[in-house]
């Protein structure tokens, strides 16, 4: 079996894991083309090497970030979305740390 | 005869003139009309149908790694239309039609085999799908019908009526259900079209595309560079990475899908078994071993490797619906890459690089349109980029433009 580590939990079995998709910048919808706005939520950074991504620790409701690389499956890093985003701003804020 | 085998067994020569499917290598020419990346059943049948019927045989189909060894050959080799939208149902019923005929036609057995496929219900709101898939089928010419518990029963006796503590309530019966060795299907295809003067190239990888003003004007690979009319893709597992290549991204997330079976045991079970509450499906090999399948690993991976938990999920189903294969010992697992497209249908037609075509987006769907894939690439091909009617609602753009297929009848998708 598989081990993630949650930032918050510690080491789980990832069965007990949801994934929840990529860290992308959500373009301001009120503004957006819909052109920008299909872009967004259907394409991704889909090629091999390090991936940065949403996954929930299901049983506790834990949204946090892993940085994963997609072909070999080792996870790189874990951690809290406060490194990337700041809480308290409304929820259209720009990761600040995301790069694609 | 011991004497004349001695003969043979020593003579350095095979005594009779052996006639060889495919021609063996040879260099690379340096324009072809037509460059196909990749040499799966996509591919080698695209090659085919050009030079079958559009008289276009001056073509490369350039493979990174031997003719069907990936996606084609890991599939679970199901054949069937029972999709949902009218796009689907309209494509893959005019795949199944072709592939009745695939082995008369290559005078090459392709070991097809019509066996129907039982999907079953466990829910109200499943039998109401059910019937709309029914209506739409049989409305395209397919032949499904919707049969009740007792029928269910009837059929495979062998079935637990009661699995999982969710009673089948009905069954989507697809009379044209099918399987067929999906090796041989690429073999087919390879052979008929290298016969027609088609040059297949095995272990020739695509390393770049070369593009001048928004059109295709080559490939380098490692065995060096190639100029080409236009290029059609079919790399299913690999289509984002190769559409890079050519400079536009696709909406495209690879989840490898996991598959295995069991020991070969006595024939007990004729139709394919698929349940859509324990995404489940099972059907038995020419061999008499189980094949079990389900739907795509939970999370995005370019990898094919087995886990435990889809294993112990799908022999957990398995054995719901089965009980006495509990007593069976797994024999092999293996995983191919799927190409999931976010309305689980494919991606087929013009690119924005003006003569690169697409056929990409084969997530669950891939082997079973692989004859009308063939037609529908090769036509568009021989047109000069026409896109035929078929495939139109697959098109690239049709997710700039919000227009999704949504074929929610597909194997990965939850009913």
């Amino acid at each position: 079996m598989k081990i993630l580590t949650c930032p918050l939990n510690g080491p789980r079995n990832i069965a007990e894991f949801t994934y929840g998709g990529q860290v992308k910048p959500m373009p301001n919808p009120s503004e957006a083309t819909d052109q920008e706005w299909a872009h967004y939520v259907f394409y991704g950074d889909n090629h091999i090497g390090v991936v940065r991504e949403w996954w929930m620790h299901t049983p506790s409701s834990y949204w946090f970030i892993v940085e994963r690389h997609n072909q070999t499956d080792e996870v790189i890093r874990t951690y809290d979305p406060a490194e990337l985003f700041d809480v308290g701003a409304s929820p259209a804020a720009e990761p600040t740390g995301a790069d694609s | 005869m011991p004497f004349s085998l001695l003969k043979f067994g020593l003579n350095k020569d095979y005594p009779f003139e052996q006639i060889a499917d495919l021609p063996g290598p040879t260099d690379l020419k340096s324009h072809y009309d037509v460059v196909i990346i990749g040499g799966g059943g996509h591919g080698v049948a695209t090659a085919y149908y050009l030079a079958k019927y559009h008289g276009i045989t001056n073509i490369a189909v350039l493979e990174k790694a031997y003719l069907g060894g990936g996606n084609t050959a890991r599939n679970t080799a199901v054949i069937r239309s029972n999709y949902l939208t009218s796009a689907g149902v309209r494509f893959y019923t005019e795949s199944v039609k072709l592939y009745e005929r695939l082995s008369n036609e290559f005078d090459f057995n392709i070991m097809y085999s019509q066996r129907g496929q039982l999907t079953l219900a466990h829910t109200d709101a499943t039998v109401r799908a059910f019937r709309q898939r029914a209506e739409v089928n049989k409305h395209f010419g397919g032949r499904t019908e919707l049969i009740d518990r007792q029928a269910v029963g009837d059929l495979v006796p062998s079935l637990n009526l009661d699995p999982a503590g969710l009673p089948i309530l009905a069954g989507l019966w697809h009379l044209d259900g099918a399987t067929a060795r999906h090796d041989a299907v690429a073999w087919g295809y390879a052979k008929g079209a290298t016969q027609r003067g088609v040059e297949l190239h095995q272990l020739t990888e695509v390393t770049r595309v070369d593009i001048e003003a928004g059109r295709v004007t080559g490939v380098q690979t490692n065995r060096g560079k190639v100029s080409c009319g236009c290029v059609v893709q079919a790399v299913s597992g690999l289509s984002a990475d190769v559409s890079k290549m050519a400079g536009f991204p696709l909406p495209i997330v690879a989840y490898p899908l996991q598959a295995m079976v069991t020991q070969p045991v006595k024939p007990f079970l004729d139709p394919h078994v698929s349940s859509s509450a324990l995404h489940c499906y099972v059907h038995q090999t020419s061999r008499g071993e189980i094949v079990i399948g389900g739907g795509s690993d939970p999370y995005p991976l370019y990898g094919t490797r087995s886990t435990l938990e889809l294993k112990e999920g799908l022999i957990a189903s398995a054995v719901e619906m089965f009980p006495f294969m509990s007593e069976m010992r797994l024999m092999r697992q293996w995983a191919g890459i799927t190409d999931m497209t976010s309305d689980y249908s494919p991606i087929m037609g013009l690119s924005p690089v003006e003569n690169y075509y697409l056929d990409a987006g084969w997530g669950t769907w891939g082997f079973k349109a692989t004859p009308i894939c063939g037609v529908t690439m090769a036509e568009l091909v021989a047109s000069g980029g026409k896109v035929p009617d078929l495939i139109t609602p697959f098109s690239l753009d049709r997710f700039d433009a919000f227009r999704q297929v949504n074929e929610m009848g597909a194997t990965a998708a939850s009913h």
